[in-house]
């Protein structure tokens, strides 16, 4: 526990020195970023090893509950990816944003108390820890969504997030205190058996899954998510991405592990919001011309994909088969962690391309791959772990949940094993084509701009922990028996199942064998295959053209085109396009963008319509002291003759 | 006895202070209006409390002394002796007044008092003197006529704590104080700064700050 609360007083502190030091602040908070990483993960190791983890409680109870923060294997896995991200992205940002002007130490000192938000909230063990934390949290990163509040698109995004996360905070605050109510107390304890099923367990699980969801992004409360990962810098958007986003997944399993019988249809929700939010999130991921809204609509998707594991747990639960909720909520939970880890990944390297370059426009990036390799090496492990392909993480979670959905199929019929079998496999398919796209379109081919051509490698503190991301992505894809154990003792705190069964499943010896096969076949076909010589100067597009230019090339839109298309009565993307007719066409221009649809359809209108409602209200606002006054005294007199009546 | 008299004397301040026209006069019933009430825990035989009698003397010293003194530099620097055409006419002003002391008296009849209580009069009072220094800042328009609404607003809620001043630590006593003098400290400077920027005390011309 002491090693867990040093971890959090050295996040708090990092970005302290740096406002007092001229230079060299950004590599102490770097520094103490490291320690807070080195000692957390200890602590963390140390817990999900079998040990105990400890608790901070005060000495009455006087909050309602004794009980602070307990540091308890759900905890500790947790704290995993929050220490390792913030480290890196601390790393990161000091080749990414130092070399920019503007706030750099206010930057860091934010970023320290977002970490440190981060590190309290894994542990909290009652209301009011946990909300304080989520509140700094949500403000932490509201300031560094705000870090280039000079352009109009950052404000607008920043505005959005702060109002989405705020109305989720207040649903949350309804939901603790009416747990307080049914509990008795503040502090989190397990709740009796039965009232799950009843009325009041079905509000409690609407609001929480509410509350949640505007963290987590899924898919109806997305629409925060998109713009404010798109305006931050990139080092918070992989933070708030791989960490942030995960924080709502916490709730979820916080609030699962107090149910000890949560009915039915608590599974059947989250594999249908899973089946909604993995789907359409990639879906309009598709449709993305901006590369760090891409990723952020991926985010989404991946969100999908750890509630398909968290519903296939929680349906195993509520129907007394251990093996699927273990299986269910291993996938999830390890999804979580790897997707905070090549989600963090991906961003980095968009940061880079966005560093070199000045655009995160696909339309703009082109042939960035022979003048940035190492960052295009990153952002391909990237994309091969998110798609799920073996030897790297993505795998290993999707086929754990993939085996339990399997399992699902043998317990007789029901519609939810193939629902989510087939989500999943669409989900991946479609990553894929989204992935081939974005990486075709920043990495392959030629420059499309000036800027583009004279691209540089990015420097090496920023490549550094770009390869210690992708180095964990292999590594747990690779060797995931090893995790097993630990795996098993957090799949337990969500409920009695034998987690400890899960290092004996069968094939994960294989994975490994697989992975090993696999690298070894791709070592020998670059050997074999790598060109002899690029002395030949031809371009990678030549399409057997005389003269080919760029902009001959496959374009990002002309790409996913066909499925755009396909998916249009999904996407409702916004065309614009010219008729071209005659013998001598003049010239035309072709645009299509994918709006969000609760953001630009349903939640902007509706505001919209809201300020022009509340602009009648100003009519009372006359500006003159004396009537304010009178609003007052008619208030109280008002208020004293109800009193008395 | 006595309180019963100061009592009294305190609500046809109240009177006075809406009927007049004088802006020196206001601020003497004012002022009047708070040596009273600061002379009122003493009439209530809380003489033998050290810190009431401390409270006592700061209340009259403040009320007494500072607050006409900071009043006379206002009023000195502004050049200003009545209130001209203020939004509520003097007559309606003290038909509301007594109005409001009617409801005051009717509001308190219904409200439930600590059983015991000697000074039945304090409740009513108080709520009268809170309309007043109400109707003081709401019906006038020179910045110097409303501070000085403020100031019997404060008076009011004063008296309310009277109530209480055996239970209530002398800290939130000491508070209202501070607090008093703070609102009218400030109101000094920007008096100062609304004649500044607008040439005169009006208050009307804060209404151009909307936005």
């Amino acid at each position: 526990m002491s090693l867990y609360l040093l971890a959090l007083l050295a996040a708090a502190v990092s970005g302290v020195p740096g406002l007092f030091l001229r230079r060299r602040g950004g590599e102490v908070a770097t520094g103490l970023l490291g320690l807070a990483a080195l000692l957390g993960l200890t602590a963390s190791f140390r817990v999900l090893a079998g040990g105990s983890g400890g608790t901070l409680a005060l000495r009455t109870a006087a909050l309602g509950a004794p009980g602070l923060l307990v540091f308890d294997p759900l905890a500790a896995f947790f704290a995993i990816p929050v220490l390792v991200l913030a480290f890196c992205g601390s790393l990161y940002g000091l080749g990414y944003w130092e070399s920019r002007r503007g706030n750099t130490p206010a930057l860091r000192l934010v970023f320290g108390w977002l970490t440190a938000s981060l590190v309290m909230l894994v542990a909290a063990s009652h209301a009011l820890t946990f909300l304080l934390a989520w509140e700094g949290m949500a403000i932490a990163a509201f300031l560094l969504v705000m870090a280039e509040d000079r352009e109009a698109e950052t404000r607008r995004a920043g505005w959005i997030y702060l109002v989405a996360t705020h109305t989720g905070t207040l649903i949350l605050i309804a939901a603790f205190a009416l747990l307080a109510r049914t509990t008795g107390q503040y502090g989190f304890t397990a709740l009796p058996a039965g009232l799950a099923a009843s009325r009041g367990g079905t509000i409690l699980f609407v609001l929480f899954l509410l509350g949640f969801g505007f963290k987590a992004g899924i898919l109806p409360l997305h629409f925060w998510l998109p713009p404010a990962h798109a305006a931050a810098p990139s080092h918070v958007s992989a933070l708030m991405s791989g960490v942030l986003l995960k924080m709502g997944i916490l709730g979820i399993a916080r609030l699962l592990s107090w149910v000890p019988d949560p009915p039915l249809w608590w599974g059947g929700t989250l594999v249908a919001l899973g089946v909604l939010s993995g789907l359409l999130g990639v879906a309009f991921a598709l449709g993305q011309h901006d590369l760090k809204r891409l990723l952020a609509y991926h985010s989404i998707e991946n969100i999908g994909i750890i509630l398909l594991g968290l519903g296939l747990g929680t349906l195993g639960k509520s129907q007394g088969n251990p093996v699927l909720q273990t299986l269910g909520y291993a996938g999830a939970l390890l999804h979580v962690v790897n997707h905070s880890l090549f989600k963090g990944l991906l961003f980095l390297s968009a940061g880079s391309v966005l560093h070199a370059t000045g655009t995160r426009d696909l339309e703009r990036l082109g042939g960035l791959g022979q003048r940035m390799p190492w960052t295009a090496a990153a952002f391909l492990a990237g994309s091969w772990a998110i798609c799920g392909l073996p030897p790297l993480n993505g795998f290993v979670s999707e086929w754990l949940i993939y085996v339990g959905a399997f399992r699902g199929l043998g317990l007789g019929r029901q519609a939810w094993p193939v629902v989510i079998l087939l989500s999943l496999a669409l989900i991946g398919a479609l990553a894929l084509a989204c992935f081939a796209k974005a990486f075709g379109a920043v990495f392959l081919g030629l420059p499309r701009t000036e800027a583009g051509a004279r691209a540089q490698e990015a420097p090496r503190v920023m490549l550094l922990p770009m390869g210690l991301l992708a180095l964990a992505c292999l590594a747990i894809g690779v060797a995931p028996l090893f995790l097993m154990p630990a795996l098993g003792r957090v799949v337990d705190t969500l409920g009695p199942a034998g987690g400890s069964g899960l290092p004996s499943l069968p094939g994960l010896g294989a994975i490994s064998g697989m992975a090993l096969a696999l690298g070894l076949l791709a070592l020998l076909l670059w050997r074999w295959l790598r060109p002899g010589s690029r002395e030949d100067g031809l371009p990678t597009w030549d399409c057997g053209y005389a003269t080919p230019d760029a902009r001959m090339q496959y374009t990002a839109s002309s790409f996913a085109d066909g499925l755009v298309r396909g998916l249009r009565w999904a996407l409702w993307p916004v065309v614009h396009r010219p008729k071209v007719s005659g013998w001598f066409p003049r010239p035309a221009r072709y645009e299509g963008h994918v709006p969000d649809p609760v953001l630009d359809r349903a939640a902007a209108p509706g505001l919209r319509f809201g300020v022009r409602g509340a602009a009648l209200l100003r009519v009372a606002q006359g500006g003159a002291l004396p009537v304010y006054l009178l609003y007052v005294l008619l208030t109280l007199l008002v208020l004293l003759v109800w009193m008395v009546a | 006895m006595l309180p019963d008299l100061l009592i009294a004397l305190t609500m046809l301040s109240n009177f006075s202070l809406v009927a007049t026209s004088r802006v020196s006069k206001a601020i003497q019933f004012a002022v009047l209006q708070g040596v009273l009430l600061g002379l009122m825990p003493l009439a209530m035989g809380l003489g033998r409390h050290f810190h009431i009698v401390l409270l006592a003397v700061a209340a009259v010293t403040v009320k007494g002394w500072l607050i006409p003194f900071l009043f006379r530099r206002a009023l000195k620097q502004v050049h200003i002796q009545r209130e001209v055409d203020p939004y509520i006419g003097y007559t309606v002003s003290l038909m509301l007044c007594a109005l409001g002391t009617g409801l005051s008296l009717l509001l308190a009849h219904n409200l439930p008092l600590k059983p015991g209580t000697e000074y039945v009069l304090m409740v009513p009072a108080s709520l009268a003197t809170l309309f007043t220094g109400f109707l003081l800042l709401v019906s006038r328009r020179k910045a110097l006529t409303q501070v000085v609404g403020y100031l019997v607003l404060e008076n009011g809620i004063y008296l309310f704590g009277l109530l209480l001043v055996e239970d209530m630590p002398a800290l939130v006593e000491a508070g209202i104080l501070l607090d008093l003098f703070v609102g009218i400290f400030v109101m000094g400077i920007v008096i100062n700064h609304i004649r500044v920027a607008f040439d005169s005390t009006d208050t009307r011309h804060l209404a151009e700050l909307k936005d």
